[in-house]
């Protein structure tokens, strides 16, 4: 059982981590294309065509392959998944159906006027189906994202033991939750940062072979505008995001800096070492290394300088914070014994229902009202199974935040060479061409700053698939560990292949340059 | 409009999807041919006339899944979950046939051209073959137990499986002729499609008669299916869990509702005429159109024969109790009110997708 989830986790992570390849480019690209002929069509010169068209087909390349890795995705939550699709379909299956429907339908039929529509739509109606690809994939992520968050945040529901899963109570409550405006708005413009960063790269590539100069600067201001703005809005939501988290999974936030025993003014680890030895009910220091920022984390998960932040530790003995104050909950070792009270409650609820039996059923429901809260921790034996991974949430956190960082710096450096000194973009210095081997090196970093995210966000959640409602193990479907393996096997070395393709036919159209690319 | 209302009323958008995705699949019924021996210009012409048309089916498949999620949560985490390996290859063909068109033709193509033609040719027999099997188990049944109250036993998994995880209905023929089927129909709309938007006598004439071997070949798959339908006996449910055996209960679905009855006819005869009409009239261009609207009136027939009239539209061949019936395997009536409401746009959308199409091929 334990291999077929793990098997089971990493096949969905596999697949997502894949499809995350490809959608923030199409994300952040899309933008930039649609501004690009916005240009065209208020200028109307050829240069701009060209820019707009070269770019497009780019576009047209990733999202492809984006279509083609996302099909699974949809489908992995019922081959694999598949008490999970049960326990709370009601509830996230409407997001994904809502996406089918409107989004993604729409996005594709844009898309096909995008590409393909240059001759048989005026440039009005063209330039609004640029536009409405990239709405239509922007709304595509929010429900996608609505789905997500709803995973972290749990809202707008309720448990019916008569059919013994969750059934969905408040619409606008799922769609618009707090955690999923502030997801939705830290994905969406880290993408426009990556799309940013991915046009830096390439035009870089033309400036170091001393190609199409003039296209190389002109994408690199427009590029880096996008950029700019992504990695802006993006710290911005960051900050967003670690207060929901602070907020709604402190477990999660206490992993991502392998905090262990909070504190007021809780500092902020700038970087440091996880000790591996480390665990929740041991004396070993967290930490073998670290530079911290005095009263970091505090300020940033709570704005207040001297705010608790609990540890991981604190969290098991049920210490939390509530409205500023530092109260006692429920410890863990309590929430595990409630949760199988209410698990028992609701095997004695069917019974009880079967036989007909009203007293026992009012008995068998009361007792699972009052322990529902905790129903999902009664599929733990011990405390330390709702501990997430420490070590890998502390590093993909901190990795994301020091090339966040770095990315800041690069695209504002950037964007003022470009509009201020142009010639030092292709300058060199000891025969070194600074800029564009910084802008190459900067396309992987950015994915892996965007990869990292993730992890953080679906490694930081761990145990569970539901916070504090179904954990991982209590989710999955009948299937046996060899099927599970065969399909990672295949997927993993699929989508590799088709990668590998795509990187090909992407680097053979860079190479042939704007002027040769258009049709 | 109460509970029921929504239930059925979700039934009836799920056939519509389920229509318009075997019709759609007329994309998988051109690509399971494009290996057959022809001039190449001819191929090329093939690919290139329903190239920007497969984003059609696989939306309309993604659709499909979602609204299936969303309104019947209970089948999808069965079906899913349980007949691993069919969905399992049926995905992989919708992915690699996702970037096959755009990059079997780009430079810079590493796994070569015949590479995306072989995966394309994949995903056209296997698309098909196993959607229309895993669609005939609406009426032959599944080897799957359900028992909600795992969630919190010692199993711990919901729904059960024998152990070839759905491989086994393959064993069994009705289902492959129903998966062959669906194929050689497939293959007669894309004839059919072929022979309205490729202007050029030899391509039609190329078609016309690869129409009359499939559309032979569908018409007695067709026959047999529509005789085993018939005749089979069907699960009718008595209580929410409760089920009995009823002797020609498909028949009675069928018959017994004119409604049913005169679309399944209809279909059927629009889809004949549509063959019959293209094989003996060269001239005649326009068959796709009756063959396609004949398509979608047929399955959706068979979807409300499938689930309508107190027939749980997936039996299972295990245990009687764990079928499933449109009532007891939906979504809350807030969650299909809902989605009641968000489907009510979905005119709207056909309608621009229409639009555009349309635009594209003026």
């Amino acid at each position: 059982m334990e291999s077929v989830i793990t098997l089971s986790r990493a096949q969905f992570a596999l697949t997502a981590f894949y499809h995350w390849m490809f959608v923030p480019l199409t994300l952040g690209l899309g933008i930039f294309v649609a501004i690009l002929e916005t240009i065209w069509y208020r200028k109307r010169k050829q240069e701009w065509m060209d820019l707009c068209k070269f770019w497009m087909k780019l576009f047209g390349i990733n999202f492809a392959i984006g279509v083609a890795t996302g099909i699974i995705l949809e489908f992995e939550f019922g081959t694999n998944w598949s008490n999970y699709s049960w326990f709370v379909g009601d509830i996230f299956g409407a997001p994904l159906a809502i996406e089918g429907i409107f989004a993604f339908f729409c996005e594709s039929t844009f898309f096909a006027v995008m590409m393909f529509g240059w001759k048989k739509f005026s440039p009005r109606s063209h330039l609004a189906a640029t536009w409405l690809t990239i709405i239509g994939a922007t709304f595509s992520a929010w429900w996608i994202l609505v789905a997500n968050s709803w995973m972290q945040h749990p809202v707008g529901m309720e448990f019916n033991p008569d059919q013994m899963r969750n059934v969905m109570t408040d619409f606008w409550a799922v769609a618009f939750s707090p955690v999923a405006v502030n997801k939705f708005c830290h994905t969406v413009f880290s993408s426009w940062s990556l799309g940013g960063v991915f046009v830096l790269g390439v035009s870089a590539w033309y400036l170091l072979k001393g190609q199409h100069i003039d296209f190389a600067l002109k994408s690199i201001k427009i590029g880096g505008i996008v950029g700019i703005t992504g990695i802006l809005l993006t710290i911005f939501t960051g900050d967003g995001s670690a207060v929901q988290v602070t907020k709604v999974q402190p477990m999660k936030l206490a992993a991502m800096e392998g905090l262990y025993e909070g504190q007021e003014g809780t500092p902020l680890i700038g970087f440091g070492i996880v000790n591996p030895d480390k665990t929740y009910d041991n004396d070993e220091d967290p930490m073998l290394f670290e530079i911290s920022i005095p009263k970091g984390l505090s300020v940033l998960g709570r704005h207040d300088l001297n705010a608790f932040i609990p540890g991981i530790k604190d969290i098991i003995d049920g210490k939390d914070v509530i409205d500023g104050e530092i109260v006692n909950t429920v410890p863990y070792s309590e929430r595990i014994e409630r949760g199988k009270i209410a698990q028992a409650a609701l095997r004695d609820y069917d019974n009880a229902r079967k036989s007909g039996d009203s007293e026992a059923l009012s008995l068998a429901d009361s007792t699972l009202k009052a322990n529902y809260p905790y129903f999902g921790y009664g599929y733990f034996n011990k405390v330390d199974e709702a501990i997430p991974n420490v070590q890998l949430v502390f590093y993909t956190f901190h990795l994301m935040v020091i090339i966040g960082g770095y990315l800041l710096i690069y695209l504002l450096i950037a964007l003022i060479l470009a509009y201020r000194k142009p010639h030092l973009l292709s300058a060199k210095w000891k025969k070194i061409p600074v800029f564009p081997l910084i802008a190459l090196v900067s396309i992987p970093l950015v994915w892996i700053c965007h990869q990292c995210g993730w992890a953080v966000a679906e490694v930081g959640r761990q145990p569970w698939t539901i916070q504090d409602i179904l954990p991982v193990g209590a989710a999955i479907s009948s299937v046996s560990e060899a099927q599970v393996l065969t399909t990672f096997i295949i997927f993993a070395v699929l989508f590799t292949v088709l990668l590998i393709a795509e990187l090909s036919i992407m680097v053979k159209q860079i190479k042939k340059g704007p002027a040769e690319s258009i049709d | 409009m109460d509970y029921t209302f929504f239930q059925e009323y979700w039934w009836f958008l799920i056939s519509v999807l389920g229509a318009v995705l075997v019709f759609l699949l007329f994309v998988q019924g051109a690509q399971s041919m494009f290996l057959q021996k022809m001039p190449e210009q001819q191929r090329e012409s093939l690919v290139g006339a329903v190239a920007h048309r497969w984003e059609l089916t696989f939306t309309t498949l993604v659709v499909f899944g979602g609204a299936f999620f969303a309104s019947f949560p209970l089948f999808y985490s069965t079906s899913f979950g349980g007949a691993y390996w069919v969905w399992m290859l049926i995905l992989l063909g919708f992915v690699v046939q996702a970037v096959s068109y755009k990059y079997r033709s780009c430079e810079g193509n590493i796994l070569g051209r015949k590479t995306y033609d072989i995966f394309l040719f994949l995903n056209g027999v296997i698309a098909p073959v196993l959607l229309g099997g895993a669609v005939s188990t609406f009426f032959f049944g599944s080897d799957f137990t359900i028992s909600r109250s795992n969630i919190v036993g010692d199993s711990g998994i919901i729904s059960q499986w024998g152990p070839w995880h759905g491989l086994e209905v393959l064993a069994d023929w009705r289902v492959v002729v129903f998966g062959l089927m669906v194929l050689f129909l497939s293959r007669v709309i894309a004839n059919l499609w072929y022979i309205n938007q490729i202007d050029d006598e030899g391509t039609r004439k190329w078609n016309r008669h690869q129409l009359l071997v499939n559309g032979a070949v569908f018409v007695c798959l067709y026959l047999v299916v529509l005789a085993v339908l018939l005749t089979a006996t069907g699960y009718e449910t008595v209580g929410e869990h409760e089920f009995r055996l009823v002797e020609y209960k498909y028949l009675h679905n069928i018959c017994g509702n004119w409604w049913v009855l005169t679309v399944l006819l209809a279909g059927t005869v629009a889809v004949l005429a549509g063959i019959i009409v293209s094989l003996v009239r060269p001239s005649f261009t326009k068959g796709i159109w009756f063959a396609g609207a004949g398509t979608v009136l047929v399955v959706m027939a068979l979807f409300w024969a499938a689930g309508y009239f107190a027939t749980p539209y997936y039996p299972s061949s295990t245990d009687l109790s764990s079928s499933l019936t449109i009532y007891n395997s939906s979504s809350s009536e807030f969650t299909l009110k809902v989605m009641s409401i968000v489907s009510l746009f979905l005119p709207v959308v056909a309608a621009y997708i229409g639009w555009v199409w349309y635009k594209f091929a003026k």
